[in-house]
């Protein structure tokens, strides 16, 4: 599946370059010079965010926190220090690169941090955060800083903890499938190491060329691939941690099963690095599959979504791989958009459409029987339409679809974006209830992962705008909490909603959360001003 | 008028190629096989003619072994109104097929045979033009754009050549062959697949077709390219020119 839509980014680079680089009679479907395009791809991705930058500023959110004056300020001896066990080179003043790491991916949140540690092995990280600890100076861990809802960015003046040089692999074992690698690895080089072994990743998501495990687990990241191969709680089998006070905790099994004692790594699993800094994982990669098959669908209203869904679930249990849905208003941002997106069923427009893949281990079946499917819902009317993906290029612009969303929505201005769980009976019942109390003054969309009843409610405006955000908050929270849903669903809680985690956790709950904070970091160092309340935990 | 499509079944574009140990060819066990793109651009031209009410039908043909109906399958939920597989397991080149499809073409008298300019696979850009001049036929390659004059006919192609864009009046019947820029081919909707499971595909061997296959061509070894060099990472400007001067010998 990384495969088929990796390959549409390239195509897309092909096509829109293929006049100045190819020759006109020379093969314009030339393999050789497909990483060259994919490289091409990331620096657009970061042109993008320069270019929004430019167009909205930045919108902090963090109005109301304010700076927990228990912790120190980095002092010059704490910069030798920290050049003593890093050495010079990785302990980082530089203005741009620091720049880049106070800000956030959507240009959201912009911190003030004027120092980066860049440690290259567990002990260096114990090191620094033994010091850190004794000398109450405020940390944040940072990955590949791709996350929505400023967890990975400094609030102040926290050092930052980037683990981009952790990034090896450290053993991949071809009959269990077990991989265990360092926190920094990037998610996409991942997957093209398991690929040439035969593995897939049990995660895939849009910023998978950005994103590295380490971020991912601490923020228990969802993606694409969910329905299938289920949640990271599920998938890693153990991890090293390092405390607040330097101590390493070496939890990296490689066993299925393991009942002794308490199962510490889940706490550590979307904690968002406010207990410990991952450092190394171990995660069960399952084998790919050679027989992959994707359909874009048009369904005239959300019940025929929900009716698919259920229908999908019975008819296709064993090879069903994705179910991700997106609305009208969405696919037209795309199409307005997105460079090179088009709209892959003939006029007129639907009001929801469906990407449904299949992923299994024989082709001819695997096809029949999601073509079987596929007819027999067109001929009942769950489906108004829909074109199946006759090779990977088509399969990967079918994807380039519902992954070019966000990136759509931030072209198109600001952008508030929720990532809720909730029934997926009531799911876009909300949707529409935005859209009646924000009227013309937003565009309000709903797309996501239908298959987890994980909805991602994106309200784009023209610029942002405090009194459009009252009539969105606390309105977003209440409803999901009335309907028992999550307010974040795979996105954590980072700095946005720390303070909003009651909506859908209950005050005894989050008090022992307090209680285990307290207890892991009693100085309160690691990724302050996230997950929890501040009230809480200072 | 009728127009005959030719489809190639290869490993799909986005696939990354693995060279067979024994170097005789290209892994293609448990490797997604698709149809051709350059032959997708070509079926999506003659749907657009006839479309345009030009022609009448349009016949899709392919050649090989038996998983090329899968191929043809895909011909007609885009749209080809019918299906021509010729069945056979010897290793085809250019001269086979623009031979095979010379037979066809006696058998059906299409108007228009329209192919891709090359197959992704082996990159060949023979069979058009052999197929043309096994026929006699007037031949407009890399065709970028396809005008058809229904009162002379006449096809006006315009050609992607070195330096621009060479423009071609041709009479009919001719060959055409697709460059990339023609058109974007469509996708098969699912009205079309279930139309597709009641078309016809009609099965013939070179036998039947009075077609010898043999080649004048042996493949001695199939080798990947060379692997490039890592790069280094200079830590200065001095460092640079010096290497740019005494390992590169560029300035």
């Amino acid at each position: 599946m990384d495969k088929w839509r990796a390959a549409g980014f390239i195509y897309r680079r092909l096509l829109k370059h293929s006049s100045i680089l190819n020759h006109p009679r020379s093969p314009n479907f030339n393999r050789s010079s497909t990483s060259g395009f994919a490289y091409n791809y990331c620096t657009e991705l970061e042109n993008l965010a320069g270019y929004c930058k430019q167009q909205i500023g930045y919108r902090n959110y963090a109005t109301s926190a304010e700076r927990n004056p228990k912790f120190s300020s980095v002092n010059s001896e704490d910069i030798s220090h920290f050049k003593s066990i890093l050495g010079e080179k990785y302990v980082i003043e530089d203005e741009d690169k620091l720049d880049d790491a106070n800000t956030d991916w959507m240009r959201k949140y912009k911190g003030s941090s004027k120092l980066m540690l860049q440690p290259r092995t567990t002990e260096e990280v114990s090191q620094i955060l033994k010091y850190c600890n004794s000398r109450h100076i405020a940390v944040v861990p940072q990955g590949g800083n791709t996350g929505l809802v400023g967890g990975s960015i400094p609030i102040f003046d926290e050092v930052i903890i980037n683990t981009s040089l952790m990034h090896k692999i450290v053993s991949f074992d071809k009959v269990s499938g077990v991989l265990v690698c360092e926190a920094g690895c990037v998610l996409e080089n991942l997957i093209s190491f398991l690929d040439n072994e035969g593995f897939i990743m049990p995660l895939d998501l849009g910023a998978k060329g950005s994103c590295q495990i380490g971020g991912n687990v601490s923020t228990n990241a969802g993606g694409l691939r969910l329905v299938r191969y289920g949640s990271l709680h599920g998938n890693v089998l153990g991890l090293e941690a390092v405390l607040a006070d330097g101590t390493v905790l070496d939890m990296l099994g490689t066993l299925r099963k393991d009942n002794t004692g308490y199962d510490l790594k889940h706490l550590f699993i979307g904690s968002e690095g406010s207990l410990g800094l991952i450092t190394k994982i171990s995660i069960l990669t399952p084998p790919k599959l050679s027989s992959v098959n994707l359909a874009f669908l048009a369904c005239s209203d959300y019940s025929s979504c929900q009716k698919l869904l259920l229908e999908a679930k019975r008819k296709l249990g064993e090879i069903l791989s994705a179910y991700e849905f997106l609305d009208v208003q969405s696919l037209d941002l795309v199409l307005k958009h997105l460079e090179g997106a088009r709209n892959p069923l003939p006029p007129p427009m639907h009001n929801f459409y469906i990407l449904i893949e299949t992923t299994g281990s024989d082709e001819s079946s695997d096809k029949e029987k999601l073509e079987a499917f596929l007819l027999r819902s067109l001929e009942s009317g769950l489906i108004s339409d829909g074109v199946l993906a006759q090779d990977i290029q088509q399969a990967s612009s079918f994807w380039h679809i519902r992954e070019g969303v966000p990136e759509a929505l931030m072209k198109a201005g600001g952008v508030y974006k929720y990532d809720l769980s909730l029934p997926v009976e009531k799911m876009y019942d909300l949707v529409e209830e935005m859209r009646t109390r924000l009227g013309s003054a937003a565009n309000v969309v709903g797309y996501g992962h239908l298959g987890d009843g994980n909805l991602h409610l994106n309200i784009s405006i023209p610029q942002y705008d405090n009194t459009i955000l009252a009539q969105i908050e606390p309105f977003v929270y209440e409803w999901t909490s009335k309907h028992h849903g999550s307010i974040s669903a795979e996105h954590g809680l980072g700095h946005m909603k720390a303070d909003k985690i009651h909506y859908s956790k209950s005050p005894e709950t989050v008090q022992l959360m307090a209680s285990i904070k307290k207890l892991m970091d009693p100085h309160g160092i690691l990724n302050p001003y996230k997950v929890l309340p501040p009230s809480l935990t200072s | 008028m009728k127009i005959m499509v030719a489809i190639k079944r290869v490993v799909d574009y986005a696939v990354k190629i693995r060279v067979k140990s024994d170097k005789t060819g290209v892994e293609t066990n448990n490797v997604k096989m698709s149809m051709n793109p350059f032959c997708e651009i070509a079926l999506e031209e003659a749907l657009k003619i006839k479309e345009s009410g030009f022609a009448s039908e349009v016949v899709s043909v392919s050649m090989g072994p038996t998983q090329c109906v899968d191929t043809l399958r895909t011909s007609l939920a885009m749209g080809a109104d019918r299906a021509i597989h010729v069945d056979t397991k010897e290793m085809l080149y250019p001269l086979s097929v623009a031979k095979l499809l010379k037979a066809l073409v006696d058998v059906e008298k299409p108007g228009l045979l329209i192919l891709g300019k090359q197959a992704i696979d082996d990159d060949c850009n023979q069979t058009g033009q052999m197929v043309a001049g096994l026929l006699n036929w007037p031949q407009g390659t890399f065709a970028s754009k396809v005008v058809l004059d229904k009162e002379k006919h006449v096809a006006t192609v315009d050609r992607e050549v070195d330096g621009g864009i060479e423009t071609v009046s041709i009479d009919l019947p001719a060959v055409l062959t697709t460059d990339l820029r023609l058109n974007q081919p469509r996708y098969a909707t699912l009205p079309n697949i279930m139309k597709a499971k009641s078309k016809v595909i009609k099965k013939f061997t070179p036998q039947d077709l009075n077609v010898e296959i043999r080649s004048d061509l042996e493949v001695v070894e199939v080798t990947e390219p060379p692997k490039r060099k890592a790069g280094v990472l200079v830590s200065s400007v001095d460092e640079l020119i010096d290497k740019l001067k005494n390992e590169a010998r560029v300035i």
